[in-house]
């Protein structure tokens, strides 16, 4: 598949990294609209924690890439309050982790606004973080709540996995005219591969089949995707058939791709990187069981973190976390 | 006690007008019932019922307009009113049964009910526990009921809908004759995945025959379509299992499926003229039996007329994509199975020729490949063999046709004005009239005889 992309450090073959990707996409939208801006902690002169700005304030000035002061509420809040008064802001939080600082801010108001002002205020806010663990950032780093956020009505919540969804997704986000949650997986902002000149926009809607198969639907979204297709790779070797859907929006979510794919296979692994219980992942077999139930030949299988907080020893870690190996497992399981 | 009112069919709607009544005092009504045909400004509509017992009184003569939430009728929901059983809504045809929860089928297998003689009373015709329950109970209530058995466990009144739609027999409960509370010994449950049990009826297999090959011994799709394929033939000491597969899937057939028949006399002159012909020039291993020719020409008219060619499911008829003709094989050790000719309108006749034999051996022989199993989408029964002159058969589910074929016998027939002694075939046509009608039969029939008289075509 050409949009798939592997870690790599310095492409010079054509490829782009996901870092890159975003940058272009932020780049694109600060160009083609005075409304958008970009602001939170160390976007500016520092180039952004995990560099995805860096280059943006010599290009575009300091009004257009703010850098903050450490409270996400505050500069959540100025993000919707920009976006009411007609700006079109982009939010940067370092980490999921740190986004429930402003939590009240993106639950109670933007999230809520234009149902209690009876349609009359729209917020329409982007709002940038990082997701995941895999880096060894220990616990208050590495959470990957974005289902806590896709429980939230009000909200869109975005997970690109690809660097043609890096590049394409700030522009369809930007067009939304109500708050949009994009998660960043920390461990792809290296990944690279090469955008496909043949695509020009992201469908916020539609999840994606990112392989094909006929025996088992392996659900995944942002940094799993990448995992559920080395597992997929793997499977094909031993001559299991593995299809492979990238959620790509985790709210509101795309039931007829994921159950058409089910429907067709007959069985189902949901990978989460968040943890099992009340997870994203029980919302998505639970969707399965509802509209599928008489075309399952196996119950749904699901491969989630383990229910501790993210170690941070390397070992621990990897072992905390969905692996392509406990997918494959996974998907024995429910083929055999 | 509740009130049925006028409800409001749209935001600029404030008053209807009542045109029919569709239930009288004393109907039992459930909540989702067609109770009256309320016309408005724009149309007229059918309006449920939002809840569940008796009419007690119609408060609004028909014809009369009245206000949005004017009470039209009074609806008695005392305890002994049953929600979950339906009143046989007018103009809803009986349809098959739609799958049962898992937790149903386990009930139903406790307590030996057949849930495809219960009639669902869920969401979309669901069989829900109570019907189950409710099932259990008929036989108990029949006259060889021995004194000492336990009541009935549930006091019910007998509504029409449960006993019209329950006329197959069942066999009955064992009964406790010491008439006291041990338990009845339930037989080992099936563990089967969904999809295995939707595969099961439709293929006509017995789960509890099956050998699950899924995890704590679950039996998975894979496993009753390999099932269905060596069906019967590997079991020559119980057949009882075929046997009872087919028994129960005729009995479906012909519960579900209003059937109507066709028959049509085929002058075979010219069709065996050419087969011998070409046999002339066969080596022996070779040589073609008639059976070629007219299994050839079902395949064609099947082509020709694909109304007739796919499956009934889902309250709809299924168009197949190929033409998978099923041929109906008796086996030595009894039962039947049906595997299918994969393209056969696309094989030339020497090819249906050997097809034939292969899959008649392997069925006997019990080695059916799986690809020869799955789906046929038009049967035919060829009991020319057997010495009959016609078969009018039952069509075999979710199918919709059933081609009958008999022996091929010299009858004094007149053509051109002449008589003469001709062989002539007696094909049949089996439907199911929910997909088709008379004259599609007609129309299959018929191209079936033309094709036969230009063997060389074939």
């Amino acid at each position: 598949m050409s949009t798939r992309t592997r870690p790599r450090a310095h492409p010079d073959d054509g490829t782009t990294t996901y870092r890159e990707a975003l940058r272009e996409g932020l780049r694109e939208a600060l160009a083609s609209d005075d409304r958008v801006f970009l602001m939170g902690e160390d976007v500016g002169r520092y180039g952004g924690c995990f560099g995805v700005s860096l280059g943006l304030l010599e290009e575009f000035g300091p009004d257009r890439i703010r850098d903050t002061p450490l409270s996400e509420s505050a500069f959540v809040g100025a993000g919707i309050g920009a976006a009411l008064a007609g700006m079109r802001p982009v939010v940067e939080i370092m980490t999921v982790n740190f986004s429930l600082l402003a939590l009240d801010q993106i639950l109670n108001n933007a999230a809520t606004l234009r149902h209690m002002s009876g349609g009359q205020l729209g917020v329409p806010l982007v709002i940038r973080m990082t997701t995941g663990a895999g880096r060894q950032l220990a616990a208050q780093h590495s959470h990957s709540l974005e289902g806590w956020y896709a429980h939230i009505p009000g909200l869109r919540v975005l997970a690109p996995a690809t660097v043609d969804d890096a590049r394409h997704v700030l522009a369809a986000a930007l067009a939304d005219p109500d708050p949009v949650l994009l998660f960043e997986h920390g461990s792809l902002y290296n990944a690279a591969g090469m955008l496909d000149p043949a695509v020009h926009d992201v469908h916020l809607d539609r999840a994606a089949v990112r392989r094909e198969g006929t025996d088992v639907t392996i659900v995944a979204y942002g940094g799993c995707v990448s995992k559920a297709l080395e597992a997929a790779e793997a499977m094909a070797g031993e001559g299991i058939s593995a299809e492979v859907v990238d959620l790509r929006t985790l709210r509101p979510l795309d039931d007829a791709t994921i159950v058409g794919s089910v429907l067709r296979t007959h069985r189902a692994v949901v990978v989460d990187e968040g943890w099992r219980s009340g997870s994203l992942s029980a919302e998505i077999e639970s969707r399965i069981y509802e509209q599928a139930f008489f075309d399952l030949d196996a119950p749904v299988e699901r491969v989630c973190s383990a229910e501790v907080p993210i170690p941070y020893a390397r070992r621990l870690e990897e072992a905390a976390l969905p692996q392509p190996a406990d997918i494959v497992a996974a998907a024995h399981r429910v083929v055999s | 006690m509740a009130e049925f009112t006028m409800p409001s069919l749209g935001a600029d709607m404030d008053e209807g007008t009542l045109s029919q009544w569709l239930v009288h005092p004393g109907d039992q009504v459930a909540r989702g019932d067609v109770v009256a045909v309320v016309e408005t400004a724009k149309s007229a509509i059918e309006v449920e019922c939002f809840d569940s017992g008796t009419v007690e009184a119609l408060l609004v003569d028909e014809g009369t307009t009245v206000p949005v939430g004017t009470p039209l009728a009074r609806i008695g929901t005392t305890a002994e009113s049953r929600p979950t059983e339906r009143q046989p809504v007018r103009g809803q045809p009986v349809e098959s049964p739609p799958p049962s929860t898992p937790l149903v089928r386990r009930l139903a297998e406790d307590r030996h009910v057949d849930l495809a003689a219960v009639r669902g009373s869920g969401p979309g015709g669901r069989i829900t526990r109570a019907d189950v329950e409710h099932a259990e109970s008929e036989p108990a209530r029949a006259p060889e009921q021995q004194p000492g058995t336990e009541p009935p466990r549930r006091k019910r009144s007998e509504s029409g809908a449960t006993a019209k739609t329950a006329p197959t027999p069942r066999p009955a409960k064992p009964v406790r004759s010491d008439g006291s509370a041990g338990k009845r010994p339930a037989p080992a449950r099936v563990k089967s995945s969904p999809l295995a049990r939707r595969l099961a009826t439709e293929l006509g297999v017995d789960l509890a025959e099956v050998t699950g090959t899924g995890r704590g011994g679950t039996v998975r799709a894979e496993d009753v379509r390999s099932a269905a394929a060596t069906k019967g033939a590997q079991r020559p000491a119980v057949p009882d299992a075929a046997l009872a597969a087919t028994a129960r899937l005729m009995s479906r057939s012909k519960r579900e499926i209003p059937h109507f028949y066709l028959s049509t006399t085929v002058d075979m002159a010219a069709a065996l003229e050419w087969m011998h012909a070409r046999n002339r020039e066969l080596p022996l291993s070779a040589r073609l039996v008639p059976a070629a020719l007219t299994f050839k020409a079902v395949a064609l008219a099947a082509r020709k007329v694909p109304e007739l060619n796919g499956h009934w499911r889902d309250d709809r008829f299924v168009p197949a994509e190929e033409v998978r003709l099923g041929v109906a094989v008796s086996l030595r050790s009894g039962g039947l199975v049906a595997p299918a000719l994969a393209h056969a309108d696309a094989l030339s006749v020497a090819e249906v020729m050997a097809a034939l034999k292969d899959l008649v051996a392997r069925a006997r022989g019990g080695r059916l490949r799986a690809s020869q199993t799955a789906d046929p989408s038009l049967t035919v029964t060829n009991l020319g063999e057997q010495g009959v002159e016609a078969v009018f058969g039952v069509v075999y589910p979710p199918q919709v046709a059933l081609v009958g074929l008999g022996r091929i016998v010299e009858r004094p027939v007149a053509v051109n004005g002449l008589l003469g002694v001709r062989p002539v075939l007696t094909a049949t046509l089996s439907a199911d009239h929910r997909a088709a009608d008379g004259a599609t039969g007609a129309r299959f029939l018929t191209a079936m005889d033309r094709l036969l008289q230009q063997p060389e075509e074939l």
